[in-house]
């Protein structure tokens, strides 16, 4: 029998020397589904991504993942300077022991999609504007296919537009590869807007889960009337006023 | 293999952006003549003799010999400094503390004069080809070894990350992630090393060789020829201009591409 492909988080508590970074961490993530970490900058949701990616060692607790294949497209692009652009999205490739050819092809065909010229190809990441090179970060990330996909704050540094652009692409292969992924950002509207779940974390005294909201309708039906709406809901939340010390004056 | 291709493909386009320092060196020259004629033949000989003078020496064929002898000891000083120096900087840069200690021992090494090594290598070798080459290592060992460790100590953590979270096997970091980083630094110290090899092998030799350019020069000097004492030094200027813009400046351009 196939084994469910899911990663399950069990009271995971982390620190650096005497600076304890997270405490307690549950939670659970299916096949398919969007789940969010939610809380401001400097709470332990990067170390809790890097944890979950097997970026950190753990340290207590147990984090099972049993995901077939996973990647991970960070803040910022994280490009190798010395390789084209074709070069650096078939990274991944390269990896897994693809031939050249096979894995340029992939690269070429992914990278049009994600709204890169035939003229980008053979550029070097210095040539490129920051959001062309999100763009191959998440061409990188994504040519893998993974099951399972690490977003740590990819969308922040990003002008709205190509947020949005970006935003409609991973939501269209969640549906049609039925895409996992884990989400960290201090973004609310980015939140609800693309998850199934969304966690909040608090960053006081230690990181800690405060509460867990849930949204069933489907991605793709969410517009930004929804957004607004349930961003608006949660903004009277006493606890998120709280975790994000929001003075509503 | 592609590489060399490439950098072979682009020499003609290369050579042709040469003509601009060609007219520059042609003005260089026209102010040689313009010396010659205020202060005369024997303060400074005009272009015209010191050329004349450069081609009989090579048609007559003995400084080719010097020649020789003085690249060979170029060459020996500049790979031994090269590998150890390479080798120790990149090992160093591995760990904080030998970084840490290194740094006062690379400030003593890259202050100490050559001149000062000069005198103590003819005491402990002797007029040897030792004594040349040892000034050469000591002199250019410090440069390479700061590119090096440079190299290794600038690696970001940043793109680390980005291999682990890629799962890139151990054979990749070190090509597609270390090497190219560590080779933008250690390169360029490459280059420079060789410059200063070639300046100090001179300098030994005419201090302490029996033979060799710098002995060929002290010779000139003694017999007050300087018509051959500016031949020695256009044969030295020529033989690091072709090194440097026929070998090395043609391999740095192409290695070099994705840097601003």
């Amino acid at each position: 029998m196939e084994r469910l492909e899911e990663l399950v988080v069990k009271n995971v508590s982390h620190s650096f020397g005497f600076d304890d970074i997270l405490k307690d961490i549950n939670f659970k993530l299916e096949k398919g589904k969007v789940l969010s970490i939610v809380g401001p900058s400097g709470g332990g949701k990067t170390t809790l991504l890097h944890l979950c990616a097997h970026l950190l060692d753990l340290e207590e607790g147990q984090i099972q993942n049993n995901f077939k294949s996973s990647s991970y497209a960070f803040q910022e692009a994280r490009l190798l300077p010395w390789k084209n652009v074709i070069d650096n999205i078939s990274l991944g490739l390269k990896a897994k022991g693809i031939k050249r050819e096979e894995r340029e092809k992939e690269a070429r065909k992914i990278a049009l999609e994600f709204g890169l010229d035939k003229d980008d190809f053979e550029k070097f990441p210095k040539d490129l504007s920051g959001g062309m090179k999100q763009r191959v970060s998440f061409a990188r990330a994504m040519v893998t296919k993974p099951s399972l996909l690490f977003l740590d704050e990819p969308f922040s540094a990003l002008d709205i537009g190509l947020k949005k652009e970006l935003q409609m692409m991973l939501i269209k292969t969640i549906e049609k590869e039925n895409l996992s992924v884990l989400f960290i950002t201090h973004d609310l509207m980015e939140a609800i807007k693309l998850s199934d779940e969304v966690l909040l974390l608090k960053a006081e005294p230690v990181g800690h889960i405060v509460k867990t909201f849930t949204y069933t309708l489907p991605q793709i039906l969410r517009d930004d009337e929804f957004v607004y709406d349930q961003t608006a809901k949660l903004l009277l939340n006493r606890t998120i006023i709280e975790t994000f010390e929001l003075e509503l004056k | 293999m592609k590489f060399i291709i490439k950098i072979i493909k682009d020499l003609p386009a290369y050579l042709w952006s040469g003509w601009g320092a060609i007219a520059s060196i042609f003005l260089f020259i026209a102010f040689w003549d313009l010396g010659n004629q205020l202060y005369g033949n024997l303060v400074l000989p005009s272009p015209k003799e010191t050329f004349s003078t450069l081609f009989t020496m090579l048609y007559a064929g003995t400084v080719w010999g010097d020649m020789i002898l003085t690249i060979t000891r170029a060459i020996y000083g500049f790979s031994i400094s090269l590998l150890v120096g390479s080798f120790l900087g990149l090992i160093s840069g591995l760990f904080l503390t030998a970084s840490m200690m290194s740094r006062p021992i690379v400030t003593i090494l890259v202050g100490m004069p050559p001149i000062a090594w000069i005198v103590l290598a003819m005491i402990w070798f002797g007029m040897s080809d030792m004594t040349v080459i040892f000034t050469v290592i000591v002199a250019s060992f410090p440069i390479i070894f700061v590119g090096a460790l440079q190299g290794t100590r600038t690696i970001e953590g940043e793109l680390k990350e980005m291999a682990d979270s890629f799962n890139l096997p151990f054979h990749m970091k070190l090509f597609d992630v270390y090497f190219p980083h560590i080779f933008s630094y250690i390169f360029p110290a490459w280059v420079s090393a060789l410059g200063m090899s070639w300046k100090i092998v001179v300098m030994a030799e005419l201090l302490s060789a029996n033979d060799g350019i710098g002995a060929a020069l002290a010779i000139a000097r003694s017999q007050l020829d300087t018509p051959t004492a500016l031949a020695l030094v256009v044969i030295m200027i020529g033989t690091l201009l072709l090194i440097e813009y026929l070998i090395l400046e043609p391999v740095k351009r192409e290695v070099e591409l994705w840097r601003d």
